[in-house]
C-alpha cells in the first residue's frame, strides 16, 4: 500500500460554531477497500465529502486523484472518475422514476451514448439482482434495494474511486451481506478500483483492508483490522474501538449484562391477535399473533419493508387494522383513547422531533403536552438531559444534532411522561456502539427497575440478542418467535445473524442475491476516461430535461394544477374582474319634487349605469346610507329646482360621491356629469331655452374595443398573469425541492454544470407552460369570443420567450430559499404584485411612478402584455412589437445568468 | 376542555418557535405588510394618474397651442407633439392612451362659431384610465375653447352646476384605497400560506404522526396552527396599519381602529381555517403552492377590494358571497373609509363569523379524516 488516492492535510472544517473535522492530516491508500469507522457526528460524511469535492474546503489540503480538490479545473478533470454515494438511503435517487431511469440518467450525465449505456445498466442490474425490478420506482424499493440501486448509479462511469458514505446503516443483515458481497465481486472486476466507505457497524469493517478510526473530528489511528485488533489487544473491533477513545470517554463503559426478567403475574401488556393490515390488495402485515408480558423486552427483527413499522402504528392506534385486533392493558387498542396514550411512549422510525426548536423546547413542549406538573417539568427535563446525555447540546436545533444524539433526544421525548409501555421502532439504526450500549443500559433500566414494558423493533443482531423473547418477521409474516439462545438453538446456527440468515433464506425460497456466486461479467471495455469532460454538454443537460419531465408526468396532481388550473383561474377572472363601473346604486333626496326634479332623476334611473335606490328623506339618512356602502352616489335638488331651472336662475344640485374606491368615484363623477349635460341639452329642447352650444366638439374614437367591455381588455390580460405564477412556482418548488431531498448532491458529485442543470430543469416546465398557453388562447377564443387579430405564430413566439423567463424567475427565486415554504412564499408574493399591480393589468406602466415604475419596467410581465393586448385586439405585426420581444428576449440571458452565479456547484 | 385548549396553547407557541427560525419566512411577512403594502399604495393609481397623451396639431394657431400647454402634467403626462403618422403607431405599441387631433383651420373655425371637431383616439384597451381620461379632455379642451372664445364673444353659461362632494376621500387620493386593499389582500395570502405550509410541514417531517400518538387530538393540533398564524398576521396588521398607513403614506382614518382589528381577527379565522383546508387536501408543497394559488387569486380580486362588485357578473358576486374576503372588504371599507361603527357593519362581521366557524368545521373534519386515513 505505496500508493494513496487521497490525501489529507490540517484540514479543518466547522458549522456555525461546531467543529466537524479538526485539523486532519491522513493519507488513505489506493487500490483497496478503506474504511472510515467510527460513531455518527464523528466528522467521517464531512471528511469524504470533501474528497469527493462535494463541498467546500475551508482549511488545509485535500488532494484527490492526484490533484488540489481546491482548483476548480483539476475537481472537474477528476469527477468522471469518483463516485459519491451520500449517506441516507436513495438520497440521491429520484423516488418517482423507476430502476432503469436512474440509472438511466446517471449514464446520461456521465455522456454515455445510448448503447454503451444500455449495455452497462444491463449488466449492472443483472449482477445486483435488480433485472427484476427494472421498472419498479425507486420510492417503492426495500431499503436495501435502494442502496443496490445507488451502487448501480454510481458505477455507471466505472470510477477510480468508489466514495460510499456509510452504505448498509439501516439496511437488514441478509441485504447487507448481499451488498458486501456485490461489492467485493466489482472489486474482483476491477482490482485498480478504490473504496472508500465509513461504516458504524464494526462488524462490517473487520472486512476491510485499511481502517481509519475517528471521533470527534479527529483520526484515533489508522491501520489494517488486524493492526487495530493488536495494538489495543481486543478481541473484536467493537471492543477495540471502545479502546481506542480517549480516556475520558471510555469511562463507566463496560460489557452490557442483561438482569434476568422476574415474571410478573398480572397480565399480558399487548396482545396482538390476527392483526392483519391491507393496503389495496398488498398485505402489509398477514395475521401476526403475539403476547407480551409486563416488563418485557420483545425485540421485532426484520428487513426493511417486512410490516414492523405498520405492526406498530397499529399497536398504537394510528391505524385501524384490516382484520384482528390489538389489546394493550386488556384494553383494545382505540385511536381516540386520551388515556391509553398517555400510558405509551413512541418511537417513530423517521426522526420525528421539530428539527426548528433546541433539544430543550422539545423536552419541555412534550413534558407539557403530557400534561405533567408545571413545578416537575423543568426537574424532568434536567434528569432526562443528565441520564441521555443531551447536556451540551441543549440550546441546538434539533436538525442539526447527529443522528446518533437525536436519536437519543428521541428516546428521552418518548419517556418524559414516564409511560407504562414502550413502543420502539428502530430507535438505534445509526446510533454508535457505545451510544448503542448506553441506549440498551437505559432500556434494560427501564424495564427490570420501572417495569416498563418495551416493544422494540431493531435490525441489529446484538441487539435482538438482549431481548427477552424476539419474533423474527418478513413480507408481513411472522417466521419465528422465541427467546434468542432457543433461536439459534433450533436453527443449529452460531449466531442470532446466521440464524436469520437462515429463516430468511428459507423464506424467500432462494439463497441470497440471484447468481452470488456467478463469476463477474466479462470486463466489458471500459472506456478510458475522458480526459476533462466539456464545458457543456447537450447530453448532460437532455438528460436533467428528460428526468424532471418524467418527474413532472408522474406526478399527476401537480400537472393538473398546472393546467387545469390556469384554465379555472382564467374562466374566474375572465368573467370575474371587469373595469367596467356600472350598476351604481344612487338615490336622491328631492326637496323639490316637481317634474323637473322628478325628470332629472328620471334621466339618471334611465341610464344603464345607475340602479335607483328608494329616496332620501334627510341629510342624516343619505349620511347614514353612503357610510353603510349602500348607496354610491346621493343627489340633493334643492328646493325650487324646477322654477329656477324654468327662468333660468342658476341652482346647484348637490352629488355625494363615494370615494372609498376613488377610481370608481371618479367614474361615477364622469357619469354623473354626462347625465347632467344630457338634461340640460333635453330641457333646453323642450323649454325652449337658450341652446348651451359648446364652441367645438371632441370626437372620441375608441380604439380596439369599441364596446369598452372589459372582457376584450382583460382576457388578453389575464393570459401573461397565469403565464407569470404558475410556471414561476413550479420551477422554484422543483429546484428547492431536490435541495430538500437531497438529489441536489447529483449537481455537486457529477460533471454536470450549473447551466446544464438549470436549463434543463426548465425545459420541461417550459413545455407545460406553453400547453397551457394554447389552452388559454383556446379559452380566450372559444368561451371568451376575444378574437385572435394578430398571428397565431407570433403569439406564440411571444409566449415561449415569456415563460422562458418566468421560469427563469422562478429559477432565481429558487437560488435564495432554502425550503419549499420559502420558495413559494418569496415567488408568490414577488410575481404577484408584480403581475397584478405593476405590469399594466389596469394602468400602463408609463402612467406608474417611484418604485413600481421600476419593478413594472423590469419585470417581464409588462412587455407580454403589450404583446397580448397587440396581437389579440390590436390585429399588430410583429415588426410593430420588436421593441417588446427584443426586451422580452432581453431578460432570458439575464435571468439565466444571475441563476447560474447565485446556484453553488459544492456543498457549503 | 381545558387540557385541550392548553394543549393548543402550547402547540402554538412551539408553531411560533418554528416560524421565528424560518428567517426567509419572516422576512417575506415583514416585507409584505412594509414595503409591499408602501410600493403598492404610491405606485398604483386607479384614478386617473400620468396618462400617455400625444397631441397631433395641424392647427399651430394660438388656441391649439393653448390647448396642448393645458396638459400640463398630474393627470396627464406632458404631451408628446407628433405628426398624424406616429400617432396610430404610438397607439398600437401602447405608449399612449390617448391621441388628440387639432384639425387644420379649428382656430379659425371656432371663431366662425361652425363648432369643429377635435378626434381624440383612446385605446380602450385600458379600459379604466380610457373612460376617466375622456371625460377629463372634454372638460380640459372646452374649457380652454370657452375661454379663448369669451374674449371674443360672450357665453351664456349654463344655470344649472352640479356641485360634486366626494365623500370619505376628497382628493380621491388612491393611496388610501390602495393601502389598505393591499393590507387585506396581504391577510388573505399569508394567513392562507402559513398554516397550509405549517401543516404540510409536519406532515413532510413525520412530526405529525408523532403528534396523533400522544394525547392530543385532531382540534388542538389545528387549533394551535390557527390561532399562532392568525395572531402573526393579526399583529403585523395592526403594526402595518399604524406605521406604514398611518404614519408614512399618511392616510387619515376614518373609523375605529379596534373594530377594524376585530374584523381582521375573524377574517383570519376564516383564512387560517382556509390554509388548514388546502393543507389536508394537498400531499405536497408543491401541491399546496399550486391550490393556494388557486383559491387565493379569486379571493383577491373577485371580492371587491381590486375593482367594484357591482360591475361582476350576478353569478360571480353572489358566489363571492360565501368567501368571507367578500365581506372583509366591505368592513374594512366602510370602518376605515367611512367611518362607519359597529351599527352600520354588524352585518358584515355577522357573516364573517358565520363562514368562519363554517371553514373551521369543514376543515375540521376534513382533517380529522385525513389523518385517520394516513398509514
Amino acid at each position: 500500500m505505496t500508493e494513496t488516492v487521497a490525501r489529507l492535510a490540517g484540514v479543518g472544517l466547522r458549522y456555525g460554531n461546531t467543529v466537524a473535522l479538526d485539523d486532519i492530516t491522513l493519507d488513505i491508500p489506493a487500490g483497496c477497500m478503506a474504511g472510515l469507522i467510527g460513531p455518527d457526528g464523528v466528522g467521517k460524511s464531512s471528511l469524504l465529502a470533501l474528497v469527493a469535492g462535494v463541498r467546500v474546503i475551508q482549511q488545509g489540503g485535500v488532494e484527490t486523484l492526484g490533484g488540489d480538490m481546491r482548483d476548480r479545473r483539476h475537481r472537474s478533470a477528476v469527477c468522471p472518475r469518483i463516485a459519491y454515494m451520500p449517506q441516507g438511503l436513495g438520497r440521491n435517487l429520484y423516488m418517482t422514476l423507476s430502476v432503469f431511469e436512474n440509472v438511466d440518467f446517471f449514464g446520461r450525465l456521465f455522456g454515455q451514448a445510448t448503447r454503451e449505456r444500455e449495455t452497462r445498466i444491463a449488466e449492472l442490474l443483472d449482477s445486483t439482482g435488480l433485472a427484476a425490478f427494472r421498472d419498479r420506482p425507486a420510492g417503492k424499493l426495500s431499503g436495501g434495494m435502494k442502496q443496490k440501486l445507488g451502487l448501480c448509479c454510481a458505477l455507471i462511469h466505472d470510477p477510480d474511486l468508489l466514495i460510499l458514505d456509510e452504505p448498509t446503516t439501516g439496511v437488514d443483515p441478509l441485504s447487507r451481506r448481499q451488498f458486501w458481497q456485490l461489492i467485493d465481486r466489482i472489486r474482483a472486476r476491477r482490482p485498480d478500483m478504490s473504496v472508500l466507505v465509513s461504516s458504524a457497524y464494526m462488524g462490517e469493517a473487520a472486512g476491510f483492508d485499511w481502517l481509519a478510526a475517528m471521533d470527534d473530528g479527529r483520526v484515533l489511528a489508522t491501520g489494517t483490522p488486524a493492526e487495530l485488533l493488536a495494538r489495543t489487544g481486543a478481541k473484536d473491533l467493537d471492543a477495540a474501538f471502545i479502546e481506542l477513545l480517549p480516556l475520558a470517554k471510555r469511562q463507566g463503559h463496560e460489557a452490557l449484562v442483561v438482569p434476568p426478567r422476574v415474571a410478573q403475574a398480572d397480565g399480558p401488556a399487548i396482545v396482538a391477535e390476527g392483526l392483519t393490515m391491507r393496503f389495496g390488495d398488498f398485505t402489509a402485515v398477514d395475521h401476526v399473533d403475539f403476547e407480551i408480558g409486563r416488563g418485557e423486552i420483545f425485540g421485532f427483527l426484520g428487513s426493511n419493508g417486512c410490516g414492523k413499522t405498520t405492526t406498530m402504528k397499529m399497536l398504537t392506534g394510528l391505524l385501524p387494522p384490516s382484520e384482528g385486533r390489538a389489546l394493550l392493558f386488556g384494553h383494545v387498542v382505540d385511536g381516540g383513547d386520551m388515556d391509553t396514550r398517555k400510558r405509551v411512549g413512541f418511537m417513530t422510525q423517521a426522526f420525528s422531533l421539530y428539527g426548528e426548536l433546541s433539544v430543550r423546547q422539545n423536552l419541555v413542549l412534550h413534558a407539557q403536552l403530557f400534561h405533567l406538573p408545571a413545578a416537575g417539568i423543568a426537574a424532568r427535563v434536567d434528569e432526562m438531559v443528565g441520564r441521555f446525555g443531551l447536556a451540551e447540546y441543549l440550546d441546538t436545533q434539533a436538525a442539526g444534532l447527529p443522528l446518533g444524539i437525536r436519536q437519543r433526544l428521541s428516546l428521552a421525548v418518548a419517556v418524559i411522561h414516564k409511560p407504562d409501555m414502550l413502543i420502539l421502532d428502530e430507535p438505534t439504526s445509526g446510533v454508535d456502539p457505545v451510544a448503542r450500549d448506553g441506549f440498551w443500559r437505559l432500556l434494560i433500566e427501564l424495564s427490570r427497575k420501572d417495569g416498563v414494558t418495551i416493544f422494540v423493533s431493531t435490525h441489529f443482531m446484538n441487539e435482538g440478542e438482549r431481548c427477552d423473547r424476539i419474533s423474527l418477521m418478513h413480507a408481513g409474516r411472522v417466521l419465528a418467535s422465541d427467546t434468542p439462545a432457543a433461536l439459534i438453538a433450533r436453527r443449529g446456527a452460531a449466531s442470532l445473524e446466521e440464524a436469520f440468515i437462515a429463516y430468511l433464506e428459507e423464506a424467500t425460497g432462494d439463497g441470497a442475491a440471484p447468481g452470488p456466486e456467478a463469476p463477474p461479467p466479462a470486463t466489458a471495455a471500459p472506456t478510458p476516461p475522458a480526459a476533462r469532460p466539456a464545458a457543456f454538454s447537450r447530453r448532460r443537460l437532455l438528460a436533467y430535461a428528460r428526468r424532471e419531465w418524467l418527474e413532472v408526468l408522474r406526478d399527476p396532481v401537480r400537472l393538473t394544477f398546472a393546467l387545469l388550473g390556469s384554465v379555472i383561474l382564467v374562466l374566474i377572472l375572465g368573467y370575474g374582474i371587469s373595469m367596467d363601473v356600472e350598476d351604481l346604486k344612487f338615490a336622491v333626496l328631492d326637496r323639490d319634487d316637481t317634474p323637473e326634479s322628478r325628470a332629472y332623476i328620471e334621466n339618471m334611473a334611465g341610464s344603464r349605469y345607475f340602479i335607483e335606490q328608494p329616496p332620501l328623506i334627510s341629510v342624516e339618512e343619505l349620511d347614514r346610507r353612503m357610510r353603510a356602502g349602500e348607496l354610491s352616489v346621493a343627489l340633493e335638488i334643492p328646493p325650487e329646482f324646477g322654477r329656477r331651472l324654468r327662468s333660468g336662475r342658476a341652482v346647484e344640485i348637490g352629488v355625494w360621491v363615494d370615494g372609498a374606491m376613488p377610481f370608481r368615484a371618479e367614474t361615477t363623477l364622469g357619469y354623473v356629469q354626462g347625465l347632467h349635460a344630457d338634461f340640460l341639452q333635453q330641457a333646453a329642447v323642450r323649454e325652449g331655452l337658450p341652446a348651451t352650444a359648446h364652441p367645438a366638439k371632441l370626437d372620441m374614437r375608441y380604439r380596439y374595443n369599441q364596446d369598452f367591455r372589459s372582457v376584450f381588455a382583460m382576457v388578453p390580460a389575464v393570459i401573461p398573469l397565469l403565464l407569470t405564477f404558475i410556471p414561476a412556482i413550479l420551477m422554484a418548488v422543483g429546484v428547492v425541492r431536490e435541495k430538500e431531498l437531497g438529489s441536489i448532491t447529483n449537481l455537486y458529485a457529477t460533471p454536470v454544470t450549473r447551466l446544464e442543470f438549470l436549463i434543463g430543469k426548465q425545459l420541461p416546465y417550459i413545455a407545460v407552460s406553453m400547453v397551457s398557453f394554447y389552452g388559454l388562447v383556446a379559452l380566450a377564443v372559444f368561451v371568451f369570443e376575444v378574437p385572435l387579430k394578430g398571428s397565431l405564430l407570433s403569439l406564440s413566439l411571444g409566449a415561449l420567450i415569456f415563460v422562458t423567463a418566468t421560469t427563469g424567475l422562478g429559477l432565481l427565486m429558487s437560488s435564495f430559499a432554502r425550503t419549499q415554504i420559502a420558495a413559494l412564499a418569496a415567488t408568490a408574493v414577488v410575481t404577484m404584485l408584480a403581475t397584478v399591480t405593476f405590469s399594466g393589468l389596469t394602468h400602463p406602466v408609463s402612467s406608474l411612478e417611484g418604485v413600481g415604475r421600476t419593478i413594472g419596467t423590469f419585470f417581464p410581465a409588462t412587455y407580454f402584455l403589450n404583446i397580448s393586448r397587440g396581437l389579440f385586439t390590436k390585429a399588430l405585426e410583429m415588426r410593430d412589437l420588436y421593441a417588446d420581444f427584443l426586451a422580452l428576449l432581453a431578460f432570458v440571458p439575464v435571468l439565466t445568468l444571475l441563476s447560474v452565479w447565485l446556484l453553488k456547484k459544492q456543498e457549503r | 376542555m381545558r387540557k385541550r385548549l392548553l394543549n393548543a396553547w402550547r402547540l402554538g407557541l412551539k408553531e411560533l418557535m418554528s416560524l421565528w427560525n424560518d428567517k426567509v419566512l419572516l422576512i417575506m411577512i415583514v416585507w409584505a405588510f412594509s414595503g409591499g403594502i408602501y410600493s403598492a399604495a404610491t405606485a398604483t393609481s386607479q384614478e386617473l394618474h400620468n396618462a400617455p397623451i400625444a397631441i397631433v396639431d395641424e392647427d399651430r394657431s394660438v388656441l391649439s397651442g393653448r390647448i396642448a400647454d393645458a396638459f400640463y402634467g398630474l393627470y396627464f403626462r406632458l404631451p408628446d407633439m407628433i405628426t398624424e403618422a406616429r400617432g396610430d403607431a404610438g397607439l398600437d405599441a401602447g405608449l399612449y392612451t390617448f391621441v388628440m387631433v387639432i384639425p387644420p383651420d379649428f382656430e379659425r373655425d371656432v371663431l366662425a362659431g361652425v363648432q369643429p371637431s377635435i378626434q381624440v383616439n383612446i385605446d380602450a384597451m385600458r379600459v379604466s384610465q380610457a373612460f376617466i381620461g375622456a371625460g377629463y379632455i372634454q372638460n380640459i379642451v372646452l374649457g380652454e375653447v370657452g375661454e379663448f372664445v369669451q374674449h371674443r364673444r360672450s357665453e351664456a353659461a349654463s344655470p344649472i352646476t352640479l356641485a360634486p362632494t366626494v365623500m370619505f376621500n376628497p382628493n380621491m387620493t388612491s393611496s388610501w384605497f390602495g393601502s389598505v386593499m393591499e393590507i387585506i389582500n396581504n391577510v388573505t395570502m399569508l394567513s392562507v400560506i402559513l398554516t397550509g405550509a405549517a401543516l404540510i410541514r409536519e406532515r413532510e417531517h413525520g412530526t405529525l404522526e408523532h403528534l396523533l400518538v400522544m394525547p392530543l387530538g385532531a382540534f388542538e393540533i389545528m387549533l394551535a396552527k390557527v390561532w399562532s398564524m392568525a395572531l402573526v398576521v393579526w399583529i403585523a396588521v395592526g403594526l402595518s396599519l399604524y406605521f406604514v398607513v398611518g404614519r408614512v403614506l399618511d392616510v387619515p382614518i376614518a373609523g375605529s381602529i379596534p373594530l377594524f382589528m376585530a374584523g381582521t381577527l375573524v377574517q383570519l379565522l376564516a383564512t387560517t381555517s382556509l390554509g388548514i383546508f388546502i393543507g389536508t387536501l394537498s400531499r405536497n408543497m408543491p401541491q399546496l403552492g399550486l391550490m393556494m394559488i388557486l383559491v387565493v387569486l379569486p379571493l383577491q380580486l373577485l371580492s371587491g377590494g381590486m375593482t367594484p362588485r357591482e360591475s361582476m357578473p350576478e353569478v360571480v358576486q353572489n358566489i363571492m358571497l360565501f368567501a368571507p374576503t367578500t365581506h372583509f372588504v366591505s368592513l374594512a371599507q366602510a370602518v376605515l373609509y367611512r367611518g362607519a361603527g359597529l351599527d352600520v357593519v354588524w352585518p358584515s362581521l355577522l357573516a364573517m363569523a358565520g363562514i368562519a366557524l363554517a371553514f373551521f368545521g369543514a376543515s375540521l373534519l376534513m382533517f380529522r379524516r385525513s389523518i385517520a386515513a394516513q398509514g
